[in-house]
């Protein structure tokens, strides 16, 4: 067998195994779900009028801050996703069965590369099913072609594929589920700092660069822009350059942890 | 010449300035099996998960060939020679015990039809065909060792490793793993077991390593380890206490008529009425033994002849400093 052939048929074999679990044990999945959800029903809702003010010059309108928030509020599912990727990664490196994979002659790669796929496929699911809750209270996309779904279904997958990598390095260098939980806490905390609540120039002056160049921020403005039409500029290549950059970072920091000797 | 499906070199490996392994050599042949014995902190472990590619020897090592495939350059190749089962089960608990074997199967690459065969075959084999559809997390103890090892053959090693396979058993689970480590070497496969249980590498292994502090203290058959230990003697008994302080005391001031006796003369072990007095157990010593308790008139209640086993071997090897040339009970 090529090495290639090798890799897609163990990593597939993985893959099975984690969607395997997931399916079984559905409960941290769901729970990860909570927490965009609650955000969104909290800032639409229960802050909305005042949220809304505040951005549009002091004339409240629900409708229009839904708009606003939805697409960051996507990606932020992303992020709450990928903190149980974290976690489930620290958890099942401390399983013999690791132990036993790496004492076979499978693709060296696999588990890890399991672990990546089905957490990107979660990842799509849970923007899928928050994204029918927006469409539910009211998030409209008006003038998105074809085209630019597509496209924001592309970044939604580059940008989940990025962190996904991010938290299984975070996952292996994490003894245990509880240490994995917290070192992936940047990755929900993140989105509260950029653009997805409030704009950029809203806040104050020396943070505005920090919120502007973080990686949720193109992303975010990119999503925005392909699904309701406003300005995109250069958030687009950032959003890619950010995305791949994480995810080349990430899969070399993760294999370079898996391959070391165990602890 | 016989092939070796395990031989290392100087084996090294040590975690900052602790070392674990301090050069062992092995050398185990196919279609035997090999028992590596020790105490808890020996370097068992380490072994296994060194030659079983789980973990890197020190560069100091020198050559390891498993299989006849070099550690360091072609771990891929030692890894499909091999089959591990460690001594903290390698399932995976959150599926079934089906779910596992299939998982071994897809891994080894069978084709479907192929692995639903063997996982059927081996879970009817080790008794789990009807817990097949439970997960593996609920499984008693030795449910999961058995399917650990079942997990182990799906892809039938040649070489396998098994570290410590039945600590935590009960004797009967223990009964049977004996008998399937047995009936694996009768197919041919070679086995590396690990223990810290005598009777364990006694009644399996036909070459024994006691490994102690990182380095091998004696290698050999149990026969042969038996033989390096000088721990057999006769033991008489006494209800009498008058009787034995008499026997003692003219064991005390004795000229034994065999040489052996003469030189190291007996030890009166007091808490019991007991003495014993060195013996290798063989019909000549014991006949003189015994002339001479006659010619001086000491009649015990009841006498044993104890030959030395693999307890005797195992204390003395890694009691600690010096090498014994004592049993251990004659130092009271």
């Amino acid at each position: 067998m090529s090495p290639l052939a090798l890799a897609v048929r163990d990593s597939s074999t993985m893959l099975r195994r984690n969607l395997l679990h997931a399916r079984r044990y559905p409960s941290l999945t769901l729970n990860l779900l909570l927490t965009p959800i609650m955000l969104l029903l909290l800032f639409v809702y229960i802050f909305g009028d005042t949220m809304s003010a505040g951005i549009g010059g002091g004339r409240p309108d629900r409708s229009e801050y839904i708009a606003y928030i939805v697409p960051g509020l996507l990606l932020m599912t992303i992020g709450s996703t990928v903190v149980g990727t974290a976690v489930s990664v620290s958890n099942d490196m401390t399983e013999g069965i690791i132990a036993r994979f790496r004492t076979m002659a499978i693709h060296r790669g696999s588990v890890i590369i399991g672990h990546v796929i089905g957490s990107v496929l979660q990842s799509v699911i849970s923007v899928v099913l928050v994204g029918a809750v927006a469409v539910a209270i009211g998030f409209r996309s008006t003038d998105a072609t074809v085209l630019e779904w597509l496209a924001a279904f592309g970044l939604l997958v580059l940008f989940a594929m990025a962190l996904t990598w991010i938290a299984v390095g975070m996952g292996l260098i994490s003894p245990n589920a509880e240490a994995a939980s917290n070192n992936a806490m940047p990755l929900i905390l993140l989105p509260l700092l950029s653009s997805a609540f409030v704009p950029i120039h809203a806040m104050p002056g020396w943070f505005q660069p920090i919120a502007e160049y973080q990686p949720f921020t193109p992303a975010i403005e990119t999503l925005r822009g392909l699904l309701l039409g406003t300005e995109i500029g250069n958030n687009g290549w950032l959003a890619v350059v950010w995305c791949l950059g994480l995810a080349v970072l990430g899969y070399f920091w993760s294999t370079s942890k898996f391959n070391h000797d165990p602890r | 010449m016989t092939n070796l499906a395990i031989a290392a070199n100087g084996l090294r490996k040590s975690y900052g300035d602790k070392t674990v392994l301090g050069g062992v050599d092995l050398a185990v042949e196919e279609g035997t099996i090999f028992s590596l014995l020790g105490p808890n902190g020996a370097g068992k472990t380490t072994s296994v998960k060194i030659l079983s590619t789980l973990i890197s020897p020190d560069p100091a090592s020198g050559e390891i060939r498993v299989g006849g495939h070099d550690l360091a350059t072609d771990p891929q190749a030692v890894r499909a020679a091999i089959g591990v089962t460690g001594q903290f089960s390698a399932v995976d608990g959150l599926i079934t015990g089906e779910e596992n074997m299939l998982l071994m199967a897809d891994l080894h690459h069978l084709s479907k039809r192929e692995g639903r065969k063997v996982t059927a075959e081996l879970l009817e084999r080790f008794d789990l065909t009807e817990a097949a559809k439970k997960p593996a997390s609920t499984y008693s103890g030795g449910m999961k060792r058995r399917l650990d090892l079942a997990m182990t053959l799906v892809g039938n090693p040649r070489i396998i490793f098994l570290d410590e396979p039945t600590t935590g058993l009960d004797p009967r689970s223990r009964h049977n793993m004996w008998q399937i480590i047995r009936e694996l070497v009768s197919d041919g496969v070679t086995v590396f077991l690990t223990t810290q249980l005598l009777d364990e590498a006694d009644e399996l292994a036909d070459r024994i390593a006691v490994l102690n502090d990182g380095k091998i203290a004696a290698q050999g058959t149990a026969e042969e380890l038996k033989r390096l230990i000088p721990g057999g003697h006769v033991r008489l008994r006494f209800t009498d206490p008058a009787a034995y302080q008499s026997a003692a005391s003219a064991l005390g001031e004795a000229t034994l008529p065999h040489a052996r006796l003469r030189s190291r003369g007996g030890t009166p072990v007091d808490e019991s009425l007991t003495l014993q007095i060195p013996s290798d157990g063989s019909q000549r010593e014991l006949r003189s033994i015994l002339d001479w308790l006659d010619s001086v008139g000491i009649e015990a209640d009841e006498l044993t002849v104890h030959t030395p086993d693999l307890d005797d071997v195992f204390f003395a090897l890694t009691g600690g400093s010096g090498v014994p040339n004592q049993p251990r009970e004659t130092v009271r």
